[in-house]
């Protein structure tokens, strides 16, 4: 099925004070698109997890946003480092950030665990040396 | 409790939205680590914080939260009241300390609402 329309954004590299406009924009789309509020939420706090986790990890990267009928699906892709362990990474408490994020308030590597508690569907692609691709879809109905 | 209450309970400043008195509280969060905002607040209106950066707000945004006090006589820098006052999220802030401000708070009938795992 073709999407009603997409958005695309850029992920600056280490620019934390502009981290989580791209979240914030869907979010926004999707409270004008009459989206039921839970949704809307739990759509933002994964989008904004892995758009944090691009910044502090990916060295930036895209979102690629799909809203379709029923659905919206959400793709951050980095050209980072990758993950060498995604079953380590995926484990709540385990982080690899530096204390500059720490100081911020983030890296307590609750980040991939909570996409996963909150996205309908959650697929984590990396490879060392070939960044990381996270895949996010939301059901709206 | 009306915000204007709580103001008053933590004698605190007012720096953005001063038009949001009459929204209602029952329920809040204290947490220097945004991680776990997002990973365990629920359902909470209120964040009280000792962390001071741009990305307080955008939590706040993302979690439904309406009002950040920031504790110990910190303040927000004027880029945080404008993302704040762009999102319409009030921002106010009190000398207490996070153990004091969350203390007045609690006996005045602010709850902590669900963490995750209670």
């Amino acid at each position: 099925m073709n999407s009603l329309f997409r958005k695309e954004y850029e992920i600056p590299a280490n620019d934390f004070s502009v981290a989580g406009e791209a979240s914030s924009s869907v979010r926004k789309l999707l409270n004008q698109l009459g989206v039921d509020p839970p949704i809307v939420k739990r759509t933002s706090i994964a989008m904004y997890e892995a758009e944090i986790n691009a910044v502090i990890h990916g060295n930036g990267g895209k979102a690629l946003v799909q809203f379709f009928e029923d659905k919206v699906t959400i793709l951050i892709s980095d050209e980072g480092p990758g993950i060498e362990d995604i079953e380590l990474a995926m484990q709540e408490g385990y982080s690899t950030a530096p204390d500059r994020i720490r100081e911020m308030g983030f890296g307590a590597g609750m980040g991939l665990s909570n996409i996963k508690k909150n996205a309908d569907e959650f697929v984590l692609e990396s490879e060392p040396g070939k960044g990381t691709r996270v895949h996010i879809t939301m059901y709206l109905l | 409790m009306l915000l204007s209450e709580i103001v008053k309970t933590i004698n605190a400043e007012v720096h953005t939205c001063g038009d949001e008195m009459d929204l209602m509280i029952d329920s809040a969060c204290g947490a220097d680590l945004m991680s776990d905002v997002m990973a365990f607040s629920r359902g909470n209106v209120m964040l009280l914080t000792g962390l001071i950066n741009p990305q307080v707000v955008r939590t706040a945004e993302m979690m439904d939260i309406q009002v950040i006090v920031f504790v110990r006589g910190k303040k927000p820098t004027p880029e945080m009241c404008d993302l704040a006052e762009e999102k319409e999220i009030v921002l106010l802030s009190t000398e207490l300390s996070m153990f004091c401000a969350c203390g007045v708070l609690h006996r005045a009938g602010i709850v902590g609402r669900g963490m995750s795992s209670e």
